[in-house]
């Protein structure tokens, strides 16, 4: 059986998955932002697979893949240091007990 | 053949690996898990004969994010604390559940169109001309150059002690 575009789909849709049912149930906030950069790594490999097998020479998949890893890039810093901001003030990250903007 | 068997042991290390990063106890082994998932992603790109994403990967992902990832966990001090679940957890099993099987259905019964030419092969130069040739994404790379400079700044400016 050759490996195919469905292949690379359906492997996308699973790390995807597994991403968001992390990101969903995690107390950890460190934990929650890494399961959020799974999500984006699935999402980057079913562009790179749409690249490769549906447009292979105008390789308009992999330039968007370059645009999502660059804003992957700025989430994490901005993500990490309000993850900073938030423990100092706290000196605890479990999304549970910061609860100050619920009513 | 060799591309079959490289794409099954990326993709078992892959979803191995992301299974880990939720189910291990301790945060820093679960960190060390993500980072082995990346590795396995640009594998994948190399099977999808996309060399550049692949180096890129390694870089940006397996060289600055997992360490800025390891650094927030050794900051917070939450290694002990182990990785705790919320209340949802049921219902977020079942969302997720429902959500690949929605597009497991879809991607398997759309018929897509396959193009029959092989991808290109080195990328690097293709790719540079599609981002800074004059009908190319020029614009967008001005954009994402000033969103780096802003999130660097933002990220300086919030963990700044007062």
């Amino acid at each position: 059986m050759t490996i195919g575009l469905t292949h690379y789909l359906v492997l996308s849709a699973v790390l995807f998955c597994i991403g968001l049912y992390g990101a969903l149930t995690r107390r950890n906030a460190v934990i929650i932002l890494m399961c959020i950069e799974i999500m984006l790594n699935a999402v980057n490999i079913s562009l790179v697979a749409f690249s490769s097998y549906v447009v292979p020479m105008l390789l308009t998949g992999q330039v968007f893949a370059i645009f999502v890893m660059v804003v992957a890039a700025a989430e994490v810093a901005v993500g990490l240091a309000i993850i900073f901001a938030i423990f100092r003030h706290f000196t605890d990250i479990d999304v549970n007990n910061i609860h100050l903007m619920k009513w | 053949m060799g591309l079959a068997a490289a794409f099954w042991i990326m993709a078992v290390v892959m979803v191995a690996s992301a299974l880990a990063v939720l189910f291990l106890r301790n945060v820093f082994r679960a960190a060390l898990a993500l980072i082995l998932c990346f590795i396995a992603v640009a594998g994948i790109y190399i099977t999808l004969s996309a060399d550049f994403l692949a180096a890129v990967q390694i870089l940006v992902y397996v060289g600055a994010i997992s360490v800025l990832i390891i650094l927030a966990i050794m900051m917070t001090r939450e290694v002990q604390q182990g990785n705790p679940v919320n209340k949802l957890e049921i219902p977020a099993a079942v969302v997720a559940v429902v959500l690949l099987g929605i597009m497991v259905y879809a991607v398997t019964n759309t018929p897509w169109s396959i193009s029959a030419q092989a991808p290109l092969s080195p990328t690097t130069v293709p790719l540079a001309t599609r981002l800074f040739s004059e009908h190319g994404f020029i614009l967008p790379v001005e954009i994402g150059a000033t969103l780096l400079l802003a999130a660097i700044l933002g990220a300086i400016v919030i963990t700044r002690e007062k």
